[in-house]
């Protein structure tokens, strides 16, 4: 029997490109702390926790939950370390979820990071392995053919990306926790910026972040007796599929739909447009907002660009989309995807701030990764179900 | 806990000191899912939740264990999540996933291939990264330091491990997938030289390539799928200390603690994944087995220790005493990280509670 969990208390650092005023220890330990104060409770609450992280080529160090157990409160504790591409802050969200839905423990602490500063993710994207196509292209080099395909397929007007960038980076200025900060940008700007992997621009693509998160999650016990709202988790999903198969779509990737399906379905979502609040989706290129708003089903194939281009997305439109900014803003990689999840819980526990959404009451979390084919997402409420 | 869960199903391949068929894992894997299917009678669709454990350091690439997802045929897709430890977790979280009722019949596995590099050095990456691993202390090293300071405190002798490495050998002669296997005394042991003294290479899980994998099912389904099932009990993991200098190495409490947790109380046979020949000695009593339990009789982890899957093979070849009646209870145990510093303890029983 699945039992009810909620985010009791959020927190995450200041994202900046190099850290160098901290150990990684040290900045896992700033999100933890802010996580655990913000649920009005100390590190001792804490019955079990869950990292996650991208490759760990990605700092250098082998599974350096091993090393963080102590800056985390962990010893003598239960400690699980989730790895799942870039889905895999999503995925430490869930995990952490399934261990109170589960009924094994009480309030369990879900933190992700990256330190991108410590290493080169680059060097570490770009080994070739015996036996296998080396890409050689990086991420945005991966990406930029699905993204081509995904123009020449819906018909999107080429400027669609750029508007979703001036979009993302603004809100990023309203978040004082966003890496970047561009409040000024305009559409000339981001369509003036040097073109990377056509159509991606400079000012399109995702910076390299020092950051992290963390989630305190709970039981109805502990959501009864914590100090201010809590966010439900009323559904949560993920799927996986091999990065190449014969009739593998990488512009609408079947795991992200029956993800998503899954998704509604447990949460009792049958018209998302209009049950959503406000969405956290993660969207490291411009362009990948209006490919997954169609591939959660939020506008039909080849028409998510029009809810972008009508601004709907925006604040104040139909279905706000990263009021944080997103990935765009920030990327510490580990961490993107369970900011996306933090998000989504602050926006229904009224406590985002200047990127709040009036009202908001259900909002979604979504993360994906590898060559796209990894998906984690959440719905969380202001209400229990 | 409101519902019952068992181990149903369980495989693991050859130990082999070098697997030249595979370079990521997945031709390790895909003989063991048809073998562990076969006898349970499934269909890779018929598995709710798949959860895999392995390293990127030590397959030397980033995303490791991407590739292996081919090996699970997941078109069209699967709930799947991977751990970056040894896939006892995956069962962990596998475990957890099943409790929900999210799943009712789950798979987890692991799979390293250690013969890529030199292994010891590989592990001292998992130390303090800014003050211990720039001095690579290899994880032989530091296991050494552990064994000497048992010899000094008068907790064991240099005979003690040897008798360990003897009786491991020994007992993996019935073990077709041991790496290491034979008979020879511990005198005979002795007479060798040191690899880090005081360790000799009998005290050192061997190097190699492996992979293994379980599939446990909630009560609803275990009895169709295996004639006996084994129930887990209990099952639970802690970690200690990542700091060397703060931790008692002769006291392993988070595998006391797991033990604990996991009410694990009298049982029959356990094996224990112990990769040097003292951590048996330790790890007996920190879990409080007594002289009349069977410890290892698969030979344990020195006899065949594929990183990220041996724990997961202690675990599923303790539920195969109990599928197989030879134990009404046993207890299966994982180590992670340098000188037991994670550990993980999982009790089978031939009794749903």
């Amino acid at each position: 029997m699945k039992q009810p969990a909620a985010v009791l208390g959020v927190g995450q650092t200041r994202h900046r490109s190099k850290r160098t005023d901290v150990s990684i220890a040290g900045l896992c330990r700033e999100a933890a702390d802010r996580a655990v104060a913000s649920a009005g409770l100390a590190l001792a609450d804490i019955d079990a926790v869950v990292v996650g992280k991208a490759p760990d080529l990605f700092e250098g160090v082998m599974m350096p939950e091993l090393y963080l157990a102590d800056a985390l409160g962990a010893v003598g504790k239960p400690l699980l370390r989730v790895h799942t591409a870039g889905s895999v802050g999503g995925a430490t969200g869930i995990v952490a979820a399934s261990l109170v839905q589960a009924g094994l423990h009480r309030r369990v602490l879900a933190l992700a990071f990256e330190k991108q500063s410590e290493s080169n993710a680059m060097w570490a994207l770009s080994i070739a392995p015996p036996f296998s196509i080396p890409v050689v292209a990086g991420a945005g080099g991966y990406f930029a053919p699905h993204i081509r395909a995904y123009i020449r397929r819906s018909g999107a007007p080429s400027h669609i990306g750029a508007l979703v960038a001036v979009k993302d980076r603004r809100n990023g200025a309203l978040n004082p926790y966003a890496h970047l900060q561009q409040g000024d940008i305009t559409l000339e700007k981001v369509l003036a910026s040097p073109m990377l992997w056509d159509p991606v621009r400079y000012d399109e693509t995702c910076p390299s972040s020092d950051g992290a998160c963390a989630v305190v999650i709970g039981d109805s016990d502990a959501a009864s007796v914590a100090p201010g709202p809590v966010a439900w988790i009323r559904a949560t999903a993920m799927r996986s599929e091999p990065t190449m198969f014969a009739g593998k779509d990488h512009v609408n990737p079947a795991a992200g739909r029956e993800c998503v399906a899954a998704l509604w379905r447990q949460a009792g979502i049958t018209d998302p447009l209009n049950e959503i609040d406000v969405a956290e989706i993660y969207v490291p290129f411009s362009w990948y907002e209006p490919m997954w708003l169609e591939n959660l089903g939020f506008a039909a194939a080849g028409d998510g660009w029009r809810l972008t281009e009508a601004s709907e997305t925006a604040l104040g439109g139909r279905l706000p989309v990263n009021p944080s900014g997103g990935v765009l803003s920030s990327n510490p990689i580990g961490a993107s995807g369970l900011l996306r999840f933090a998000e989504s819980a602050l926006q229904v526990m009224g406590k985002a701030g200047a990127h709040q959404v009036p009202g908001a009451r259900v909002a979604l979390g979504h993360a994906y990764g590898g060559g796209s084919q990894f998906f984690s997402m959440w719905v969380v409420s202001s209400q229990p179900m | 806990m409101s519902a019952d869960v068992a181990v149903v199903g369980f495989a693991q391949s050859p130990c082999r000191v070098r697997e030249d068929a595979t370079t990521s894992g997945v031709e390790m894997l895909v003989p063991i899912f048809a073998e562990v299917f076969r006898a349970c009678g499934l269909t890779r669709r018929d598995i709710g939740f798949w959860c895999s454990g392995s390293s990127d350091y030590l397959a030397g690439r980033a995303f490791s264990f991407v590739s292996a997802v081919d090996a699970i045929g997941a078109v069209p897709p699967a709930m799947e999540s991977h751990v970056e430890m040894d896939a006892a977790w995956a069962l962990y979280e596998a475990w957890a996933k099943v409790l929900t009722g999210e799943a009712e019949i789950a798979l987890a596995y692991g799979f390293g291939k250690s013969s890529g590099a030199e292994l010891r050095r590989v592990l001292a990456l998992q130390l303090d990264p800014y003050l211990v691993a720039p001095l690579w202390p290899d994880s032989v090293s530091v296991a050494a330091l552990q064994a000497r300071l048992g010899l000094e405190a008068g907790r064991w002798t240099e005979k003690d491990m040897a008798e360990v490495a003897a009786r491991s050998r020994a007992e993996a002669r019935s073990n077709p997938d041991a790496q290491v296997s034979g008979s020879v005394t511990a005198a005979e042991l002795l007479a060798r030289p040191y690899v880090a003294e005081p360790l000799r290479a009998h005290d050192c899980a061997p190097v190699g390539d492996g992979a293994a994998v379980v599939i446990i099912a909630s009560a609803a389904r275990a009895r169709e799928l295996c004639e006996r099932p084994a129930w887990i009990s209990g099952f639970a993991h802690q970690v200690d200390s990542g700091s060397l200098g703060a931790r008692d190495l002769l006291a392993v409490p988070s595998a006391a603690g797991a033990a604990a947790a996991a009410g694990a109380g009298p049982v029959e046979l356990a094996e224990l994944h112990a990769p040097f020949s003292h951590q048996e000695l330790l790890l007996r009593e920190a879990l409080g087995l007594g002289e009349g339990v069977a410890v290892n009789p698969s030979g344990g982890a020195l006899c065949g220790n594929p990183m990220f899957a041996a724990g997961l093979a202690r675990i599923g070849l303790a539920a195969r005493a109990v599928m197989s009646g030879r134990a009404s209870r046993a207890l299966g145990h994982a180590t992670s990280g340098p000188a037991l510093q994670q550990n993980l303890v999982c009790v089978l029983s031939g009794e749903a509670s």
